[in-house]
Protein backbone atom coordinates (compact mmCIF):
# COMPACT_ATOMS: atom_id res chain seq x y z
CA UNK A 1 0.00 0.00 0.00
CA UNK A 2 1.40 3.54 -0.60
CA UNK A 3 2.58 5.49 2.31
CA UNK A 4 0.58 7.29 4.27
CA UNK A 5 1.87 10.50 5.91
CA UNK A 6 -0.03 11.48 9.24
CA UNK A 7 1.21 15.17 9.00
CA UNK A 8 -0.53 16.09 6.30
CA UNK A 9 -3.68 13.06 5.70
CA UNK A 10 -6.80 14.74 5.58
CA UNK A 11 -10.21 13.05 6.44
CA UNK A 12 -10.94 14.52 2.93
CA UNK A 13 -8.29 12.31 1.27
CA UNK A 14 -8.05 9.33 3.39
CA UNK A 15 -11.88 9.28 2.42
CA UNK A 16 -11.13 9.29 -0.81
CA UNK A 17 -7.99 6.49 -0.78
CA UNK A 18 -9.70 4.81 1.50
CA UNK A 19 -12.79 3.80 -1.03
CA UNK A 20 -9.32 3.41 -3.74
CA UNK A 21 -8.08 1.06 -1.81
CA UNK A 22 -4.73 2.55 -1.07
CA UNK A 23 -5.39 2.53 2.71
CA UNK A 24 -7.26 0.84 5.34
CA UNK A 25 -9.06 1.97 8.45
CA UNK A 26 -7.30 -0.31 10.44
CA UNK A 27 -3.80 0.53 9.03
CA UNK A 28 -4.40 4.54 9.40
CA UNK A 29 -5.81 3.82 12.94
CA UNK A 30 -2.57 1.65 13.99
CA UNK A 31 -0.40 4.88 12.46
CA UNK A 32 -2.44 7.01 14.91
CA UNK A 33 -2.11 5.24 17.67
CA UNK A 34 1.82 4.46 17.11
CA UNK A 35 1.59 8.55 17.56
CA UNK A 36 0.25 8.65 20.35
CA UNK A 37 2.99 6.13 21.82
CA UNK A 38 5.21 8.11 20.46
CA UNK A 39 4.10 11.31 21.26
CA UNK A 40 2.10 11.26 24.04
CA UNK A 41 5.06 11.05 26.86
CA UNK A 42 5.96 14.27 25.63
CA UNK A 43 2.75 16.06 24.72
CA UNK A 44 0.39 15.02 26.72
CA UNK A 45 -2.34 15.37 24.59
CA UNK A 46 -4.26 12.46 25.68
CA UNK A 47 -5.92 11.31 29.05
CA UNK A 48 -7.27 8.38 28.00
CA UNK A 49 -6.01 6.17 24.60
CA UNK A 50 -8.99 3.91 23.86
CA UNK A 51 -6.39 1.33 21.39
CA UNK A 52 -8.71 -1.73 21.59
CA UNK A 53 -11.89 -0.28 20.92
CA UNK A 54 -10.55 2.19 18.25
CA UNK A 55 -9.19 -0.85 16.48
CA UNK A 56 -12.61 -2.98 17.48
CA UNK A 57 -14.14 0.47 15.01
CA UNK A 58 -11.39 0.49 12.33
CA UNK A 59 -11.94 -3.42 11.41
CA UNK A 60 -15.94 -2.88 11.44
CA UNK A 61 -15.63 -0.11 9.27
CA UNK A 62 -12.82 -1.81 6.85
CA UNK A 63 -15.73 -4.76 6.92
CA UNK A 64 -18.72 -2.60 6.36
CA UNK A 65 -16.93 -1.22 3.29
CA UNK A 66 -16.01 -3.80 1.88
CA UNK A 67 -19.68 -5.07 2.73
CA UNK A 68 -20.86 -2.06 0.53
CA UNK A 69 -22.14 -0.34 3.52
CA UNK A 70 -20.67 3.19 2.99
CA UNK A 71 -21.50 5.83 5.85
CA UNK A 72 -20.01 8.73 4.01
CA UNK A 73 -16.69 10.68 4.95
CA UNK A 74 -16.20 10.06 8.74
CA UNK A 75 -16.18 6.05 8.14
CA UNK A 76 -13.18 4.56 9.66
CA UNK A 77 -11.65 8.10 10.66
CA UNK A 78 -10.16 8.26 13.55
CA UNK A 79 -11.37 10.94 16.09
CA UNK A 80 -10.10 12.14 19.55
CA UNK A 81 -12.86 13.55 21.96
CA UNK A 82 -11.90 16.14 25.03
CA UNK A 83 -12.39 14.56 28.21
CA UNK A 84 -15.48 16.92 29.06
CA UNK A 85 -17.73 14.90 26.46
CA UNK A 86 -19.20 11.55 27.64
CA UNK A 87 -18.12 8.46 26.24
CA UNK A 88 -20.13 5.55 27.72
CA UNK A 89 -18.07 3.19 29.87
CA UNK A 90 -15.03 5.64 30.05
CA UNK A 91 -14.87 8.45 33.13
CA UNK A 92 -15.32 11.94 31.77
CA UNK A 93 -12.56 13.47 34.15
CA UNK A 94 -12.82 16.90 33.15
CA UNK A 95 -9.37 17.31 33.92
CA UNK A 96 -10.53 17.39 37.52
CA UNK A 97 -10.31 15.44 40.49
CA UNK A 98 -13.51 16.30 41.61
CA UNK A 99 -14.27 13.47 38.84
CA UNK A 100 -12.74 10.86 40.43
CA UNK A 101 -15.08 7.65 40.09
CA UNK A 102 -17.35 8.77 37.16
CA UNK A 103 -18.24 6.67 34.73
CA UNK A 104 -20.42 7.57 31.52
CA UNK A 105 -23.57 5.76 31.11
CA UNK A 106 -24.09 6.53 27.68
CA UNK A 107 -22.62 8.29 24.99
CA UNK A 108 -23.13 12.23 24.31
CA UNK A 109 -25.31 12.45 21.36
CA UNK A 110 -22.45 14.59 19.73
CA UNK A 111 -20.19 10.73 20.09
CA UNK A 112 -23.46 9.08 19.40
CA UNK A 113 -23.56 10.99 15.97
CA UNK A 114 -19.99 10.27 15.42
CA UNK A 115 -20.50 6.57 15.75
CA UNK A 116 -23.70 6.84 13.54
CA UNK A 117 -21.28 8.23 11.18
CA UNK A 118 -18.70 5.12 11.45
CA UNK A 119 -16.00 7.23 12.94
CA UNK A 120 -13.46 5.64 15.48
CA UNK A 121 -13.28 6.89 18.86
CA UNK A 122 -9.89 6.87 19.28
CA UNK A 123 -9.87 8.60 22.69
CA UNK A 124 -10.21 11.27 25.47
CA UNK A 125 -8.28 14.71 24.85
CA UNK A 126 -6.87 16.84 27.49
CA UNK A 127 -7.92 19.89 28.36
CA UNK A 128 -7.91 22.96 31.23
CA UNK A 129 -9.73 21.70 34.06
CA UNK A 130 -13.19 21.66 33.84
CA UNK A 131 -12.66 23.70 30.44
CA UNK A 132 -11.99 26.84 32.47
CA UNK A 133 -8.69 28.42 31.53
CA UNK A 134 -7.47 28.82 27.88
CA UNK A 135 -3.75 27.55 28.86
CA UNK A 136 -4.48 23.96 29.39
CA UNK A 137 -1.69 24.31 32.03
CA UNK A 138 -4.24 23.76 34.75
CA UNK A 139 -4.83 19.64 34.18
CA UNK A 140 -5.35 16.96 37.05
CA UNK A 141 -3.09 14.59 34.24
CA UNK A 142 -0.46 17.76 33.83
CA UNK A 143 -0.31 20.34 31.15
CA UNK A 144 -0.32 19.39 27.28
CA UNK A 145 1.88 21.00 25.18
CA UNK A 146 2.18 22.69 21.46
CA UNK A 147 3.55 20.06 18.66
CA UNK A 148 5.10 23.31 17.73
CA UNK A 149 7.21 24.31 20.30
CA UNK A 150 6.40 21.62 23.65
CA UNK A 151 7.50 24.58 25.97
CA UNK A 152 4.41 26.19 25.16
CA UNK A 153 0.53 26.06 25.73
CA UNK A 154 -1.13 24.72 22.84
CA UNK A 155 -4.14 27.22 23.95
CA UNK A 156 -7.26 25.70 25.82
CA UNK A 157 -9.65 24.24 26.88
CA UNK A 158 -9.37 22.37 24.19
CA UNK A 159 -5.46 21.88 24.09
CA UNK A 160 -5.55 17.64 23.43
CA UNK A 161 -7.51 18.13 20.91
CA UNK A 162 -5.76 20.71 18.94
CA UNK A 163 -2.32 19.45 19.74
CA UNK A 164 -3.22 15.80 18.59
CA UNK A 165 -4.20 16.77 15.45
CA UNK A 166 -1.57 18.91 15.08
CA UNK A 167 1.06 16.07 15.88
CA UNK A 168 -1.21 13.60 13.37
CA UNK A 169 -2.55 11.43 16.70
CA UNK A 170 -6.22 12.20 14.73
CA UNK A 171 -7.39 13.79 12.21
CA UNK A 172 -10.34 15.26 13.85
CA UNK A 173 -11.74 16.15 17.62
CA UNK A 174 -14.70 17.30 19.24
CA UNK A 175 -14.55 20.37 21.57
CA UNK A 176 -16.27 23.03 23.38
CA UNK A 177 -16.07 26.56 23.14
CA UNK A 178 -17.48 28.88 25.90
CA UNK A 179 -15.33 31.96 25.57
CA UNK A 180 -13.30 30.67 22.62
CA UNK A 181 -11.92 26.77 23.42
CA UNK A 182 -12.50 25.56 20.04
CA UNK A 183 -10.47 28.29 18.25
CA UNK A 184 -8.18 29.75 20.50
CA UNK A 185 -6.33 26.10 20.57
CA UNK A 186 -6.76 25.75 17.05
CA UNK A 187 -5.61 29.49 16.46
CA UNK A 188 -2.14 28.22 18.46
CA UNK A 189 -1.63 24.82 16.78
CA UNK A 190 -2.13 25.73 13.33
CA UNK A 191 -5.07 23.86 12.66
CA UNK A 192 -9.32 24.27 12.18
CA UNK A 193 -11.75 24.96 14.85
CA UNK A 194 -15.43 25.47 14.02
CA UNK A 195 -17.81 27.33 16.61
CA UNK A 196 -20.83 26.46 15.37
CA UNK A 197 -23.96 28.71 15.77
CA UNK A 198 -25.43 28.27 19.59
CA UNK A 199 -27.53 25.45 20.33
CA UNK A 200 -27.31 23.48 17.01
CA UNK A 201 -25.64 20.82 18.15
CA UNK A 202 -26.42 19.36 21.01
CA UNK A 203 -24.60 20.06 24.81
CA UNK A 204 -26.31 16.99 26.59
CA UNK A 205 -23.91 14.36 27.80
CA UNK A 206 -20.94 17.30 28.39
CA UNK A 207 -20.07 18.88 31.68
CA UNK A 208 -21.25 22.44 31.67
CA UNK A 209 -19.15 25.58 32.16
CA UNK A 210 -22.18 27.88 31.23
CA UNK A 211 -25.20 26.63 29.79
CA UNK A 212 -25.64 29.63 28.21
CA UNK A 213 -22.51 29.92 26.71
CA UNK A 214 -21.68 26.75 25.74
CA UNK A 215 -21.06 25.02 22.27
CA UNK A 216 -19.66 21.69 20.99
CA UNK A 217 -18.10 21.83 17.63
CA UNK A 218 -15.04 20.35 15.79
CA UNK A 219 -11.60 20.77 15.52
CA UNK A 220 -9.46 19.25 12.05
CA UNK A 221 -6.86 20.44 9.66
CA UNK A 222 -8.91 22.39 6.95
CA UNK A 223 -12.20 23.47 6.34
CA UNK A 224 -13.40 21.11 4.50
CA UNK A 225 -12.54 18.29 7.28
CA UNK A 226 -14.66 20.44 10.12
CA UNK A 227 -17.30 20.52 7.66
CA UNK A 228 -17.65 16.85 7.38
CA UNK A 229 -17.49 16.43 11.34
CA UNK A 230 -19.90 19.19 11.62
CA UNK A 231 -22.39 17.69 9.61
CA UNK A 232 -22.21 14.33 10.78
CA UNK A 233 -23.05 16.01 14.34
CA UNK A 234 -26.32 17.60 12.53
CA UNK A 235 -27.16 14.11 11.84
CA UNK A 236 -26.60 14.18 8.17
CA UNK A 237 -26.47 10.67 6.78
CA UNK A 238 -23.31 11.17 4.68
CA UNK A 239 -21.70 14.09 5.59
CA UNK A 240 -20.43 16.26 2.51
CA UNK A 241 -18.61 19.45 2.44
CA UNK A 242 -20.13 22.77 0.88
CA UNK A 243 -18.28 24.02 -1.74
CA UNK A 244 -16.58 27.50 -1.49
CA UNK A 245 -18.34 30.68 -2.92
CA UNK A 246 -16.38 32.48 -5.79
CA UNK A 247 -13.51 34.50 -3.37
CA UNK A 248 -14.37 37.81 -6.06
CA UNK A 249 -18.10 37.83 -4.52
CA UNK A 250 -17.46 38.39 -0.65
CA UNK A 251 -17.99 40.73 0.98
CA UNK A 252 -16.34 41.03 4.39
CA UNK A 253 -16.29 43.35 7.46
CA UNK A 254 -13.43 43.64 9.34
CA UNK A 255 -13.92 44.79 12.86
CA UNK A 256 -10.87 47.03 13.62
CA UNK A 257 -11.70 48.92 16.62
CA UNK A 258 -11.12 47.19 20.06
CA UNK A 259 -10.20 43.73 17.80
CA UNK A 260 -7.13 44.91 16.49
CA UNK A 261 -5.93 47.51 19.14
CA UNK A 262 -3.82 44.73 20.78
CA UNK A 263 -1.83 42.56 18.50
CA UNK A 264 1.46 40.79 18.37
CA UNK A 265 3.11 42.56 15.69
CA UNK A 266 3.78 39.86 13.75
CA UNK A 267 -0.11 38.36 14.52
CA UNK A 268 -0.86 41.50 12.96
CA UNK A 269 1.54 41.61 10.00
CA UNK A 270 -0.46 37.80 9.17
CA UNK A 271 -4.13 39.82 9.62
CA UNK A 272 -2.87 42.72 7.05
CA UNK A 273 -1.72 40.16 5.11
CA UNK A 274 -4.52 37.99 4.95
CA UNK A 275 -6.76 41.08 4.20
CA UNK A 276 -4.75 41.85 1.41
CA UNK A 277 -4.96 38.48 -0.52
CA UNK A 278 -7.98 38.21 0.12
CA UNK A 279 -8.95 41.33 -1.57
CA UNK A 280 -6.26 41.58 -4.36
CA UNK A 281 -8.70 37.77 -5.43
CA UNK A 282 -11.20 40.14 -5.38
CA UNK A 283 -13.39 40.03 -1.87
CA UNK A 284 -14.99 43.82 -1.13
CA UNK A 285 -13.68 44.57 2.55
CA UNK A 286 -14.31 47.21 4.11
CA UNK A 287 -14.42 48.38 7.93
CA UNK A 288 -17.37 48.03 10.43
CA UNK A 289 -17.56 48.35 14.18
CA UNK A 290 -19.06 46.38 17.16
CA UNK A 291 -19.90 49.84 19.52
CA UNK A 292 -19.94 48.25 22.76
CA UNK A 293 -16.86 45.87 22.19
CA UNK A 294 -15.07 47.11 25.10
CA UNK A 295 -17.79 45.49 27.37
CA UNK A 296 -17.12 42.10 25.68
CA UNK A 297 -14.79 41.19 28.86
CA UNK A 298 -17.26 42.72 31.39
CA UNK A 299 -20.07 40.95 29.85
CA UNK A 300 -18.73 37.65 29.43
CA UNK A 301 -17.08 37.44 33.06
CA UNK A 302 -20.35 37.91 34.91
CA UNK A 303 -21.75 35.84 32.89
CA UNK A 304 -19.52 32.70 33.00
CA UNK A 305 -18.29 33.11 36.64
CA UNK A 306 -21.82 33.46 38.24
CA UNK A 307 -23.07 30.37 35.82
CA UNK A 308 -19.78 28.09 36.62
CA UNK A 309 -20.01 28.84 40.42
CA UNK A 310 -23.92 27.65 40.44
CA UNK A 311 -23.11 24.63 38.85
CA UNK A 312 -19.84 23.78 41.31
CA UNK A 313 -21.67 24.93 44.32
CA UNK A 314 -22.11 21.79 46.26
CA UNK A 315 -18.14 20.60 44.96
CA UNK A 316 -16.82 23.42 46.08
CA UNK A 317 -18.67 22.96 49.77
CA UNK A 318 -17.54 19.31 49.57
CA UNK A 319 -14.18 18.91 48.04
CA UNK A 320 -12.74 22.06 47.22
CA UNK A 321 -8.96 20.86 47.69
CA UNK A 322 -10.22 18.36 44.41
CA UNK A 323 -9.60 21.90 42.17
CA UNK A 324 -6.27 22.95 40.80
CA UNK A 325 -6.13 26.34 42.99
CA UNK A 326 -7.05 28.69 40.07
CA UNK A 327 -9.75 27.02 38.87
CA UNK A 328 -11.01 26.74 42.18
CA UNK A 329 -10.50 31.04 42.59
CA UNK A 330 -12.02 31.79 39.74
CA UNK A 331 -14.92 29.13 40.54
CA UNK A 332 -15.29 30.92 44.54
CA UNK A 333 -14.80 34.09 42.52
CA UNK A 334 -18.48 33.77 41.09
CA UNK A 335 -19.90 33.76 43.89
CA UNK A 336 -19.14 36.88 44.79
CA UNK A 337 -21.01 38.07 41.56
CA UNK A 338 -24.35 40.42 42.14
CA UNK A 339 -27.91 39.61 40.85
CA UNK A 340 -28.02 43.17 39.62
CA UNK A 341 -25.04 43.09 37.47
CA UNK A 342 -25.79 39.96 35.87
CA UNK A 343 -28.94 40.62 34.52
CA UNK A 344 -26.46 44.16 33.65
CA UNK A 345 -24.48 41.53 31.62
CA UNK A 346 -27.18 40.01 30.46
CA UNK A 347 -29.21 42.79 28.72
CA UNK A 348 -25.35 43.94 27.25
CA UNK A 349 -25.14 40.53 25.84
CA UNK A 350 -28.42 41.37 24.00
CA UNK A 351 -27.44 44.81 22.65
CA UNK A 352 -23.86 42.68 21.79
CA UNK A 353 -26.12 40.50 19.70
CA UNK A 354 -27.72 43.27 17.79
CA UNK A 355 -24.69 44.56 17.07
CA UNK A 356 -23.18 41.43 15.52
CA UNK A 357 -26.02 41.19 13.70
CA UNK A 358 -25.68 45.01 12.01
CA UNK A 359 -22.25 44.84 11.20
CA UNK A 360 -23.24 41.63 9.44
CA UNK A 361 -26.08 43.07 7.41
CA UNK A 362 -24.79 43.02 3.87
CA UNK A 363 -21.70 40.72 4.62
CA UNK A 364 -21.15 37.44 3.94
CA UNK A 365 -18.72 36.95 7.38
CA UNK A 366 -16.75 39.03 9.60
CA UNK A 367 -13.15 38.89 9.21
CA UNK A 368 -10.80 39.45 12.06
CA UNK A 369 -7.90 37.82 14.25
CA UNK A 370 -8.52 34.62 15.69
CA UNK A 371 -5.72 34.59 18.56
CA UNK A 372 -3.78 38.20 19.66
CA UNK A 373 -0.57 36.37 20.27
CA UNK A 374 1.48 33.14 19.23
CA UNK A 375 1.03 30.50 21.61
CA UNK A 376 2.69 31.45 24.92
CA UNK A 377 5.08 30.04 27.19
CA UNK A 378 3.95 27.65 29.34
CA UNK A 379 4.09 29.04 32.72
CA UNK A 380 4.21 32.65 31.57
CA UNK A 381 1.45 35.03 32.95
CA UNK A 382 1.72 37.93 31.06
CA UNK A 383 3.08 38.77 27.62
CA UNK A 384 4.40 42.23 26.22
CA UNK A 385 2.83 43.85 23.44
CA UNK A 386 3.85 46.87 22.21
CA UNK A 387 5.71 47.30 25.82
CA UNK A 388 2.91 46.81 28.02
CA UNK A 389 2.69 43.34 30.01
CA UNK A 390 -0.81 42.25 29.29
CA UNK A 391 -2.56 39.74 31.22
CA UNK A 392 -2.22 36.52 29.16
CA UNK A 393 -5.38 34.94 30.07
CA UNK A 394 -7.48 38.36 29.00
CA UNK A 395 -5.64 38.29 25.58
CA UNK A 396 -6.36 34.62 25.32
CA UNK A 397 -9.67 35.52 25.17
CA UNK A 398 -10.41 38.80 23.70
CA UNK A 399 -11.02 38.36 20.00
CA UNK A 400 -13.31 34.72 20.56
CA UNK A 401 -15.59 35.53 23.90
CA UNK A 402 -17.78 37.95 21.59
CA UNK A 403 -19.22 35.31 19.33
CA UNK A 404 -20.01 32.97 22.39
CA UNK A 405 -21.87 35.75 23.70
CA UNK A 406 -23.80 36.35 20.68
CA UNK A 407 -23.74 32.75 19.41
CA UNK A 408 -22.80 33.43 15.84
CA UNK A 409 -20.84 30.81 14.30
CA UNK A 410 -17.46 31.68 13.94
CA UNK A 411 -14.15 29.16 12.29
CA UNK A 412 -10.34 30.05 13.26
CA UNK A 413 -7.74 29.04 10.44
CA UNK A 414 -4.37 29.18 10.09
CA UNK A 415 -3.04 32.39 8.34
CA UNK A 416 0.63 31.81 8.74
CA UNK A 417 3.58 31.61 11.06
CA UNK A 418 5.68 33.69 13.11
CA UNK A 419 9.70 34.11 12.34
CA UNK A 420 9.88 31.54 15.44
CA UNK A 421 7.43 28.64 13.23
CA UNK A 422 4.34 29.38 15.74
CA UNK A 423 0.82 29.20 14.05
CA UNK A 424 -1.03 32.46 13.17
CA UNK A 425 -4.94 32.53 12.78
CA UNK A 426 -7.76 34.17 11.20
CA UNK A 427 -11.16 33.84 12.58
CA UNK A 428 -14.84 34.44 10.48
CA UNK A 429 -17.98 35.18 11.94
CA UNK A 430 -21.43 34.58 10.50
CA UNK A 431 -25.25 34.73 10.82
CA UNK A 432 -25.67 30.83 10.24
CA UNK A 433 -23.32 28.01 10.21
CA UNK A 434 -23.96 26.29 6.78
CA UNK A 435 -23.58 29.47 5.04
CA UNK A 436 -19.94 30.74 6.91
CA UNK A 437 -18.76 27.26 5.87
CA UNK A 438 -18.53 27.90 2.05
CA UNK A 439 -17.22 31.18 3.07
CA UNK A 440 -14.56 29.81 4.96
CA UNK A 441 -13.84 27.63 2.59
CA UNK A 442 -13.35 30.67 -0.53
CA UNK A 443 -10.94 32.14 1.97
CA UNK A 444 -8.47 28.99 3.17
CA UNK A 445 -6.66 28.69 -0.16
CA UNK A 446 -6.52 32.35 0.38
CA UNK A 447 -5.27 33.12 3.47
CA UNK A 448 -3.78 29.49 4.58
CA UNK A 449 -0.77 28.36 2.31
CA UNK A 450 0.69 25.00 3.07
CA UNK A 451 -0.47 22.98 6.52
CA UNK A 452 1.76 24.23 9.76
CA UNK A 453 4.05 21.28 10.34
CA UNK A 454 5.16 20.98 13.78
CA UNK A 455 8.63 21.00 13.98
CA UNK A 456 8.71 18.20 16.59
CA UNK A 457 5.74 16.54 16.10
CA UNK B 1 -24.57 48.23 47.35
CA UNK B 2 -22.01 50.09 46.15
CA UNK B 3 -19.08 48.87 43.97
CA UNK B 4 -16.93 49.97 46.97
CA UNK B 5 -18.83 48.27 49.97
CA UNK B 6 -19.43 44.99 47.91
CA UNK B 7 -15.34 45.26 47.25
CA UNK B 8 -14.79 46.10 51.36
CA UNK B 9 -17.36 42.86 51.98
CA UNK B 10 -16.36 40.67 49.65
CA UNK B 11 -12.60 40.69 50.75
CA UNK B 12 -13.55 40.84 54.01
CA UNK B 13 -15.75 37.87 53.15
CA UNK B 14 -12.73 35.56 51.67
CA UNK B 15 -10.44 36.37 53.71
CA UNK B 16 -12.45 34.94 56.23
CA UNK B 17 -12.98 31.45 54.68
CA UNK B 18 -9.27 31.41 53.95
CA UNK B 19 -9.16 32.38 50.49
CA UNK B 20 -6.80 35.73 50.63
CA UNK B 21 -5.67 34.91 46.82
CA UNK B 22 -9.41 36.13 45.94
CA UNK B 23 -8.52 39.36 46.46
CA UNK B 24 -6.91 40.86 43.16
CA UNK B 25 -9.72 38.49 41.73
CA UNK B 26 -12.32 40.47 42.84
CA UNK B 27 -10.68 43.95 42.27
CA UNK B 28 -10.69 42.63 38.39
CA UNK B 29 -14.47 41.71 39.21
CA UNK B 30 -14.82 45.13 40.63
CA UNK B 31 -13.48 47.05 38.03
CA UNK B 32 -15.72 44.54 35.15
CA UNK B 33 -18.88 45.77 37.88
CA UNK B 34 -17.88 49.08 37.15
CA UNK B 35 -17.62 49.23 33.79
CA UNK B 36 -21.26 47.41 33.40
CA UNK B 37 -22.83 49.96 35.95
CA UNK B 38 -21.21 53.10 33.51
CA UNK B 39 -22.16 51.89 30.12
CA UNK B 40 -24.48 54.33 27.91
CA UNK B 41 -26.68 51.38 27.76
CA UNK B 42 -28.04 50.53 30.81
CA UNK B 43 -31.76 51.31 31.97
CA UNK B 44 -32.75 54.96 33.59
CA UNK B 45 -36.35 54.40 35.53
CA UNK B 46 -36.80 58.40 35.10
CA UNK B 47 -37.19 57.98 31.48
Amino acid sequence: MPAVDLDTLTIESFAERLRAGELTAEQVTDLCLQRIADGNPRLNAFILVMADGARRQAREADRELAAGVDRGALQGVPISVKDLIDVAGTSTTAASRVRDGHVARHDAPVVAALRTAGAVVIGKANLHEFAFGTTNEESAFGPARNPHDPSRSPGGSSGGSAAGIAAGMALASLGTDTGGSIRIPAAACGIVGLKPRYGEISADGVVPLSRRLDHVGPLARTVTDTALVYRALRGHPRPTSPPPVPVSTLHLGVPRSYFCDVLDAEVRARFDEAVERLRAAGARIDEVAVRHAALIPATYMHLVLADAAAFHAHTLASMPERYSSGVRARLELGRYVLAEDYVRALDTQNVLRREVDSALAGRDALLLPALPIPAPLLGATAVDINGIQEPIRNLMLRLTQLFDLTGHPAIAMPAGLTSAGLPCSIQLAGADTETLLPVARACEPQITGPLPQPRSG
Amino acid sequence: MTIDAWLQAAIADARSRGLPALEPLLHVLARAMRELREADLNDDASR
